[in-house]
Parts: C-alpha cells; sequence; structure tokens
C-alpha cells in the first residue's frame, strides 16, 4: 500500500528514470535484476563472506557443545543434552571465585590505565611547536607496538632477573614475576609501555583538526597553556574517548590470552589464572571439551552484556555509540 | 533557539577584537611565567616517556653484543662493552631458529597476500552505497568482532577440516580481519572521489575494472597500512601455532622463540654443561639477546619504510571508528 502510495507520488519524476533502467515489479525479476546489475559486488565480497562463515558462524554453531556430553564418535553437535551441567561444574568449581576476581582486577587495571594514558600521550605530544621533534616523539613511542608477546615477555623476564637483570638487580632476591601480588602492576604497566603510544594516534588525529583561530581566540580571552588544554583539547577529543572506551568495554573479560599464558608461572598463578588461560588448560591440555567451551561461552556472554551496557550507557550520557 | 543566542554572543565579542584589537598573528603574546612552568613540565615528562620507551629496546641491543659478565655486572649502559658474538654463533648454529624463520616467512608471506586478496576487493564492493545488502553484510561481520565461538569449537572446526600440524592453519582461519575490513572500507568511502566512478563508467569501465585500474593505484596509503597490519599480525602470531601445532618442524618463529626464551632450558642452547649458575645463566642471556634481535629484525627493518603511512591510515579507521 505505502510502496503503491509512494511510487505514485514520485511517478512524475521518476518514471523516465524506471523506464530506461528496466526495473521489473516481481520479486523474482527483483531478484534477478539485483544480480545481473551487482553480480560483481557478490563476487568481490563472497570469498570474504564464505571465510567468515565457515571460521567464525561455524564454531558460533558448536557453542551448544556446551549444552552437550562431547562424544568423539558423534562430533561436534551430536552429543547428549545436558543442559547448563557444564556451567553450573564452572561456577561450583573451587577455583572459580578466584578466576573471576584475577579476570576483572587484571582488565579493569588495564582498561582504566590504558584508557587514560594515550589520552595524556596525545595531549603532551599536541603541545609540541616543532614538526620535527613532534614526529620524533611518535616514531619512538610507536615502536613498541610491533614486537612480539612473546618478545615482550621474555624482555620482562631477562629485565626482572634478580641479581643480573636491569631492573631486577635492584629488586632483590626474587623476580616480580614470581611475586603474586605484582602480576597485575607489570601486566598493565608493560601493556602501557608497549601500546600507549600507537593508541595515542587515534587521539592526536581528532587533536589535529582543532581549527587553530580557536586558539588564538582564547588566547586573547587570556587562557593559558592548562586553559586551552583544559578547554579546547579535552573537548574536542571527548567524543573519540567514549567510542574507545565503549569498544574496550566489549573486552572487559577479554584479557588477553598469550600475555597473561607466557607470564604465568606456578609462583604467581593465585593471581594470574584468568577464563582464558584456564579456558585453554581445561580443554586443550586436560581434554575436557565441553567444560570448556561453557567456560568460554560464559566469558563471551559477559562481554557482550558490557558492551551493549557500555554502548546504552553513552548513548544516553552522550549521544555517541557505536551502534 | 540556539541559533539565536550564539549570533548575540557573536555580535559582541568579535567586533571589539577585529576593529580595536587589530590581530596578527606575527605578534606573539608574551609568555606568561606559569606557561612556562607548564612548557618545562611537558617536556621533562615527555623526555622520560621517550627514555623509558626507548632505553629497554637500546639495551637489548647493547646486551646482545656485550661480554656477558660485564652486562650482569650493569657495567654495559650506553654504549656495548667487551664486544662478544657468542649469542649469534650459538644461536645460528640452533637448527630451531632457522626452521622457525623459514616457516614464519612462509606463513606470513602467503597470510598476507591472501589477507590482501580477500579483504581488499570486499572492503571496496561493501564501501559502494548503491551496494544495497552491504548493510546487513556488514553487521554479520562486525558482529563476529564481539561475539565468537570460542577456543574448543575452533579448535575441533580445524581438527575436522584437517588443519592440525598443517600449514594452512596459519594462512586460511584468519583471511579476514574484520577490524582492518572496517578500516579498508573507510578509507574507501571517504577517499575516493564519487565523480571518478562516474568517469569511469562513462568510458565503458566494468566494476572490476574501476576497482583494479582506478581504485587500487590511489590507495596505496591503505594497502601500506593494512598490508602492515597483516605483516606483524603473521609475523608475531603465537596463538595458532600453540593450539594447532604439535609438530616441531612446523611451529613458526613467535613459538620457537617461546621454548628458547621462556623455557628456561639453559642447557639446550649449546651451552657446555660444565658451566652452571652464573656462567650459564650470562650466556643463556646473551643468547636471548641476540634472539630478541634477530626475531625484531624485520620489524624494525620495514617499520621506516612504513611510517608515513600509519597517521593516515589509523586516521582513516579512527573516523569511523
Amino acid at each position: 500500500m505505502s510502496v503503491n502510495n509512494s511510487a505514485a507520488a514520485s511517478k512524475p519524476r521518476k518514471a523516465k528514470k524506471e523506464v530506461a533502467s528496466g526495473v521489473p515489479t516481481t520479486f523474482t525479476g527483483k531478484v534477478a535484476f539485483h544480480f545481473s546489475r551487482y553480480w560483481q559486488h557478490w563476487l568481490m565480497v563472497l570469498p570474504a563472506m564464505c571465510f567468515v562463515a565457515l571460521f567464525a558462524y561455524v564454531p558460533m554453531y558448536g557453542i551448544q557443545l556446551a549444552f552437550r556430553e562431547f562424544n568423539p564418535k558423534l562430533g561436534l553437535t551430536g552429543g547428549k543434552f545436558v543442559g547448563f551441567k557444564y556451567f553450573q561444574q564452572f561456577f561450583n568449581d573451587p577455583q572459580f571465585a578466584q578466576i573471576l576476581v584475577n579476570t576483572f582486577r587484571i582488565s579493569l587495571w588495564t582498561l582504566v590505565m590504558g584508557f587514560f594514558a594515550p589520552i595524556i600521550l596525545a595531549l603532551l605530544i599536541n603541545q609540541i611547536g616543532s614538526r620535527k621533534i613532534k614526529g620524533f616523539v611518535q616514531t619512538i613511542t610507536y615502536m613498541p607496538h610491533f614486537i612480539s608477546t612473546v618478545v615482550l615477555v621474555s624482555m620482562l623476564n631477562i629485565f626482572l632477573t634478580p641479581d643480573t637483570g636491569l631492573i631486577g638487580r635492584f629488586l632483590g632476591d626474587q623476580s616480580l614475576l614470581g611475586v603474586a601480588s605484582a602480576f597485575t602492576p607489570l601486566y598493565w604497566i608493560s601493556e602501557i609501555w608497549q601500546h600507549c603510544g600507537w593508541n595515542s594516534i587515534i587521539y592526536l588525529a581528532a587533536l589535529s583538526s582543532v581549527d587553530t583561530s580557536l586558539y588564538e581566540a582564547a588566547k586573547m580571552d587570556g587562557a593559558g597553556r592548562l586553559q586551552l588544554i583544559r578547554h579546547i583539547d579535552i573537548p574536542t577529543i571527548l567524543p573519540t574517548c567514549v567510542i574507545l572506551l565503549v569498544l574496550n568495554m566489549g573486552h572487559v573479560l577479554g584479557v588477553g590470552f598469550e600475555k597473561v599464558y607466557l607470564m604465568q608461572n606456578t609462583l604467581n598463578s593465585t593471581a594470574s589464572e584468568v577464563i582464558s588461560t584456564y579456558t585453554y588448560k581445561m580443554g586443550l591440555i586436560s581434554f575436557q571439551f565441553s567444560y570448556s567451551t561453557a567456560i568460554g561461552l560464559f566469558n563471551t556472554v559477559i562481554n557482550f552484556f558490557f558492551l551493549v551496557l557500555a554502548n546504552f550507557l553513552s548513548k544516553k550520557v552522550s549521544d555517541t555509540s557505536i551502534f | 533557539m540556539s541559533t539565536a543566542t550564539n549570533s548575540a554572543q557573536y555580535v559582541g565579542a568579535p567586533k571589539l577584537s577585529s576593529d580595536e584589537i587589530p590581530f596578527n598573528p606575527k605578534v606573539r603574546q608574551q609568555k606568561s611565567i606559569s606557561d612556562w612552568i607548564v612548557d618545562i613540565v611537558i617536556w621533562v615528562i615527555l623526555a622520560a616517556v621517550v627514555f623509558a620507551v626507548i632505553y629497554p629496546l637500546w639495551f637489548v641491543i647493547i646486551a646482545s653484543f656485550s661480554n656477558q659478565a660485564a652486562v650482569s655486572a650493569g657495567e654495559v649502559t650506553v654504549i656495548p662493552k667487551g664486544v662478544s658474538l657468542y649469542g649469534y654463533q650459538t644461536m645460528f648454529s640452533d637448527a630451531r631458529i632457522w626452521n622457525g624463520y623459514k616457516n614464519t616467512i612462509i606463513y606470513t608471506v602467503l597470510g598476507t597476500a591472501l589477507n590482501m586478496v580477500v579483504t581488499m576487493p570486499a572492503a571496496f564492493a561493501l564501501s559502494r552505497a548503491e551496494f544495497k545488502p552491504r548493510r546487513i553484510i556488514m553487521f554479520l561481520f562486525t558482529f563476529t568482532m564481539f561475539f565468537s565461538g570460542g577456543m574448543i569449537p575452533s579448535y575441533l572446526l580445524m581438527k575436522q577440516l584437517g588443519l592440525l600440524n598443517s600449514m594452512w592453519v596459519f594462512i586460511v582461519p584468519g583471511a579476514v580481519s574484520v577490524w582492518n575490513l572496517i578500516i579498508a572500507r573507510s578509507f574507501f568511502e571517504t577517499s575516493i572521489p564519487e565523480d571518478l566512478h562516474d568517469a569511469a563508467q562513462i568510458d565503458g569501465l566494468s566494476f572490476f575494472g574501476y576497482f583494479l585500474r582506478i581504485v587500487l593505484p590511489l590507495s596505496s596509503a591503505i594497502i601500506a597500512v593494512i598490508g602492515l597490519y597483516y605483516f606483524v599480525g603473521h609475523w608475531n602470531d603465537y596463538f595458532n601455532g600453540l593450539l594447532y601445532i604439535t609438530k616441531q618442524n612446523k611451529l613458526p618463529l613467535q613459538n620457537v622463540l617461546q621454548q628458547i626464551l621462556l623455557a628456561n632450558q639453559t642447557n639446550q642452547m649449546g651451552t657446555d654443561t660444565a658451566m652452571t649458575g652464573l656462567a650459564a645463566q650470562q650466556f643463556a642471556d646473551q643468547i636471548k639477546y641476540g634472539v630478541i634481535i634477530v626475531a625484531t629484525l624485520p620489524l624494525l627493518v620495514i617499520y621506516p619504510f612504513l611510517q608515513k603511512y600509519f597517521d593516515k591510515g589509523v586516521m582513516i579507521g579512527a573516523v569511523k571508528g
């Protein structure tokens, strides 16, 4: 009905064009027309779609393993349905509380510190007048981003070696990596060391869009350096900050598996066992496939919940959202 | 309403400045004392940041060339001391390193090539407004960034596909990174003028032809950036080797590094078994410094060439998020 109306309303203008391009009216005709016109578009997207379907959506379909008893003969989806048995097993696991607390502790520290550090760095770099020095500082601070996790953790290891390490020689007889209470600070500080510079790019990009006449006008009114930052720079990057915060919230429980796993040892495991490492150990070390899948699903669902929550809040507060 | 108040404010203030104080950008205002202090604080902090970032890296480099006794004693601080190439010699005689290196080069080159071939056309097609299904396709792609099947379902899938202990597990499953696809799509949306499309159509170019002959040559910045992201991702990949590979001769460099650097098997690396305690530790350390340098070298080599594209590329991604 409404379609007819709009078609009738725009007839005088559009009639000519439709005749020219020959848009059919039946459904199959429309589909055929669409593909005859856009088959090249489809051909370009199709490989990517196939890869995503196979390697992202097929495993998603396999999530039902969390609700089934794994049976090697019947494969991913053939086992007996057991409901929430494996989730209950996880909640009753003696390590459950510890793992959850560890995961939250590490990720919240990293989230908060890793959120503010690049903003501060970008505001500072933006204060540099000379283009050359600015470029130099950026080049240097981006560099660690490209180091692999294995190398980073090895560097931590060597530097913290007691007696001989660059840092370890000042810190007594024990490596900090063997101290449970030092695990979280080591994690987020090294995280900032590695990624702070790189993550500041996005803010520097936003800051470069500031109209310089704003600065001049503010200076006329007697604003000092700090006031310029406070009243011009910070409001400029605020929307970017919000978006990044929302995106990061989606990873509240998604502490990077690799780094935690590589930093782990028997001495610090009370503070370093997190959901992702536990998933790995249950699944691929002790081969409890269903149990491990359930833990992984629990993790994914909580992450997703936080992402949606953060997105909702930012929509309310600042009208910025990612979807 | 808001425009009214804006213009009301606007009438008074600028008139004063434009009529009575002629603005001349070349005349700098005098810096106040507080501004000087702020300046100094900013410079001190930035100098400290630069030092904190660069020194550990520099230290690894000089330590890898120095005499290990001197390194352990803390005598090596700014330049190498008592030059020794023991670490490099031992390392290069270790077959695991060579094999890992060879594997990683193969995985990285093939992987990055597939990544580009799959990602770029898809990103371009999805950037075209006339292609209506793009919204739903984009949603299906983006959804996988936040929701995934998890470790075990993926593992079982790889097993079923026969990808365990196969080199293809490094190349095929990660063919599309949705994040990179979004960045590339934003680039095509914002940086390729629509007029070009019209011109190409008038000249009778097909959609493929338009993409290959006109769009790609204009996209060197985004190709460099996305290529770099993929390249680094493959080069630094540790996760796939850990999960899917159990045969030593298929392991990529990062997993070999982990064995050498973190497993603390001092004796395996050819250090004399007669050496114990501190001496063994020192030699093991020198090998580690050398290994770190050799493993990171390729990235350090391409870094300066691609650096000019970083700001551009990341900015493009930033706009759309």
